[in-house]
């Protein structure tokens, strides 16, 4: 093992004071009812339930539950806008309403990045420069499509297709609305969408933005609730498309539940990326993109690098370094700046790692977990990582959605490859060299649909995600990502 | 006693891995004329002849998504190259099938030139799909397509030659490998078609084609969890839900092609090419 003289040493002398993001600029309110029609309306189900902080496993607010007559509610609004309001409109002025939602949430990023961070558990340094910037910039990007979309399919005449039935997940809330709305709205479709049951907060916010920005009424719904709401709006006849962010069986329910119709869909689904690490590597690099891969945003990331592939020869030297790496990361207050991994979005997920945690044990694997401290409320877990993993390990084969790596090793760059495409996953994949022949030797043969080189966790408007093989259909961003909302006739 | 010459029939076989076997199960179908004559002992494939093709075309994709889209468009032209010789065979199979003589040429020469359509665009539908992609960050990113692998296709049931290039060329062109199940009421130039594929540098594996009973083998097709997409060109709403939920297995690509005039221009495009292709989107930082 190459010795480490120069050990980090952030734990020692030096405290942290703490530097919490404040939370007296903005309200948040006691009870949320659902976004229909332009208003915010009682649950016909007339029940609510709780969402809540996992930090401090406080309530935050009571969120309305819809049941199926809502969501025949909201899709009717959603049509009834459509066909009266917003398919009629001039391209150009769709795209000034999208424009809008970018600028005002822009000007409030500061109220959804404590929120983001209040209701989801993430530190407050990744929804102030990540999730809100990237969601507004997702508007501003679509916006701009509204009135050139024929210029993206040459020789085809693109057509809205209706409602769109959106449901999306709980680890970026507020992007992944950002996400599905904009180029739904940008090709000129309406929108009901579901957030998900831990994380309704920003998705409701976002409700009060598009009244401010003067939306038709209709044209955006949001009706909360958990799986059962999410098959309401899957299942409803008049969606003409569905589209899903969310885990692959989930995702394989819907396909099959879609089956026999017309619905269009796109499915962005699990996980369970190689990160590759070559001995030619810029090592210090690498082992900085080791540690965003798996732990940005508490490894709650589809397309998390979750297995951590480095070659033979630089495989102790990397596995030191990263433990050191490890043991400076803060757990802790999302809210407070100096945070590096926030609280675990909710308690069956807190469930679910730990139950990986006893797997990866009982596989035989050697878990290491860094030394901090974690509050005493909350749910949380430490940076972990596991050595001495096969290949058929169920922690190498199956998506944990945790703070939790995988490592492996290999000595040649085909031994490396194929053990980084022996899994039924195919989202996302990262490689680390020194060389540009194999960046692109390794970038090409990865089986994903979003590859990193020397980086990874980048994301942009303007850049197409979706992944391979059971990692989902279809591409969100970009140009590639207007398909999934348009007939091409 | 007259002397005229006995005329030599033909064996229909399955085309699996370059090779011609007879089906592993030993069944067959007759195939027969209006009249009632039959005019072949159609293979009928089984579970188990789709599997190992389903082996095969695997085996080929390493291969031939590497082979240069130069290579490719000359191997397709070449395709287009030994049809054309073959013209008055084919002409004559589709007539021994009902067809008459002068939409038997037409169908012959349009899939002649669809072959020709497609290897045109070997080293073209990449530039039209792809993109360079202005990220805010310091990086390079761009997005190309990529073959999703191996391609099951149901191929048309009413036009057993143009139906069926139509839909091999597409998926061949954009680097994939494919299994191929027949026209199963006019499969005679499916297997007359394999015979070119084989006389024109397509390696083995490349493309596999079954001949058999659609009802038995379409949910193969769509189950198969070494299938990357599944392609469908007939069917009722049953059918389009069967190959749907079967597909979910593996969150297959499912492509329909129902209810399509093969004969015209309309017919070809590049979005069939895009059909089977994957977007992938590669990040580099930009620095020293």
């Amino acid at each position: 093992m190459t010795s480490q003289p120069n050990k980090l040493a952030f734990n020692s002398g030096w405290q942290y004071a703490a530097a919490p993001e404040g939370t007296d600029h903005f309200s948040i309110g006691k009870r949320y009812g659902l976004f229909i029609n332009g208003e915010f309306v009682k649950p016909a189900t007339g029940k609510y339930f709780n969402t809540v902080n996992p930090a401090t496993e406080e309530v935050l607010a009571r969120v309305a539950l819809a049941g199926d007559e809502d969501v025949d509610r909201a899709v009717a609004a959603a049509r009834k806008a459509y066909k009266g309001v917003w398919s009629k409109m001039k391209a150009a002025e769709r795209g000034k309403y999208i424009y809008r939602i970018a600028r005002i949430l822009q000007e409030r990023a500061r109220e959804f990045s404590v929120i983001e961070s209040l209701d989801g558990g993430k530190p407050i340094r990744e929804s102030r420069d990540i999730d809100i910037p990237l969601a507004a910039a997702h508007f501003f990007y679509y916006a701009g499509w509204a009135d050139k979309l024929e210029y993206a399919f040459p020789g085809r005449k693109p057509a809205p297709l209706g409602v769109a039935g959106q449901i999306i997940p709980w680890n970026f809330p507020l992007l992944m609305a950002a996400w599905k709305i904009a180029p739904a709205l940008a090709c000129g479709n309406t929108v009901v969408l579901k957030p998900a049951e831990t994380t309704p907060l920003t998705a409701l916010k976002l409700a009060e933005v598009i009244s401010e920005a003067g939306l038709p009424p209709g044209v955006v719904n949001i009706v909360t609730g958990a799986g059962k709401t999410g098959a309401a709006v899957v299942d409803h006849n008049d969606v003409d498309k569905v589209a899903f962010t969310g885990s692959t069986n989930v995702g394989r329910h819907i396909m099959m539940a879609l089956a026999g119709t017309n619905k269009k869909y796109t499915l962005e689904l699990g996980g369970k990326a190689a990160n590759i690490v070559f001995a030619d590597a810029a090592i210090d690099q690498a082992v900085e993109g080791i540690v965003n891969g798996i732990f940005f945003n508490q490894g709650h990331v589809c397309c998390a690098g979750s297995r951590l592939l480095v070659q033979e020869s630089v495989a102790d030297q990397v596995i030191a370094k990263l433990k050191d790496r490890m043991e400076t990361l803060i757990v802790g207050d999302p809210l407070d700046k100096n945070t590096d991994i926030g609280a675990i979005n909710s308690a069956p997920q807190l469930e679910k790692i730990e139950s990986y945690l006893k797997i990866g044990q009982a596989e035989g694997a050697e878990m290491y977990q860094s030394s901090c401290s974690v509050p005493k409320k909350g749910y949380w877990c430490r940076p972990t990582i596991f050595t001495g993993v096969s290949q058929s390990n169920r922690i190498v084969q199956e998506e944990i959605f945790g703070p939790v790596l995988a490592i492996q090793t290999f000595r040649t760059l085909e031994e490396g490859l194929t053990k980084a495409n022996n899994t039924p996953f195919g989202l996302s994949g990262g490689v680390w060299t020194d060389k540009g022949s194999k960046v692109f030797k390794m970038t090409q043969g990865i089986r994903a649909g979003v590859v990193w080189a020397n980086t990874f966790n980048k994301f942009d408007p303007a850049s197409p995600f979706g992944g391979y093989k059971e990692s989902g259909v279809g591409r969100e961003g970009g140009l590639h990502g207007l398909g999934a909302y348009l007939s091409l006739d | 006693m007259t002397n005229e010459r006995v005329a030599v029939a033909k064996t229909y076989k399955i085309y699996i891995g370059g090779k011609f076997p007879r089906t592993e199960s030993g069944r067959y179908y007759p195939l027969e004329s209006a009249k009632g004559a039959v005019l072949a002992n159609m293979c009928r494939g089984s579970r188990k002849d789709f599997r190992n093709a389903v082996v095969a075309a695997r085996a080929a994709t390493g291969g031939w998504s590497k082979t240069s889209a130069y290579l490719r468009g000359q191997i397709l032209y070449r395709i287009a190259e030994m049809l054309e010789g073959r013209r008055e065979q084919f002409i004559a199979e589709l007539q021994l099938q009902g067809v008459n003589r002068r939409r038997a040429e037409s169908e012959v020469n349009a899939s002649i030139d669809r072959l020709i359509y497609y290897a045109g665009w070997a080293d073209k539908y990449q530039q039209i799909f792809s993109a360079v992609n202005p990220v805010s960050s310091s990086h390079f990113n761009f997005s190309v397509l990529e073959p999703m692998g191996v391609v099951s296709i149901l191929a048309p049931e009413s036009s057993g030659l143009l139906g069926l290039v139509s839909n091999i060329a597409p998926a061949i062109v954009g680097g994939n490998t494919c299994v191929v199940l027949a026209s199963q009421s006019k499969p005679l130039c499916a297997i007359s078609f394999a015979e070119v594929l084989h006389a024109s540098d397509v390696p083995g594996g490349v493309v596999n084609i079954l001949t058999g009973f659609k009802p038995e083998l379409t949910g193969q097709f769509a189950s198969h969890m070494d299938v990357n997409a599944v392609v469908y060109c007939d069917g009722t709403v049953e059918i389009a839900k069967k190959v749907q939920e079967l597909a979910a297995a593996n969150i297959k690509r499912v492509v329909a092609r129902v209810a399509r005039d093969w004969s015209g221009d309309s017919a070809q495009d590049p979005y069939l090419i895009q059909d089977t292709q994957e977007t992938k989107t590669t990040w580099h930082p930009i620095g020293s």
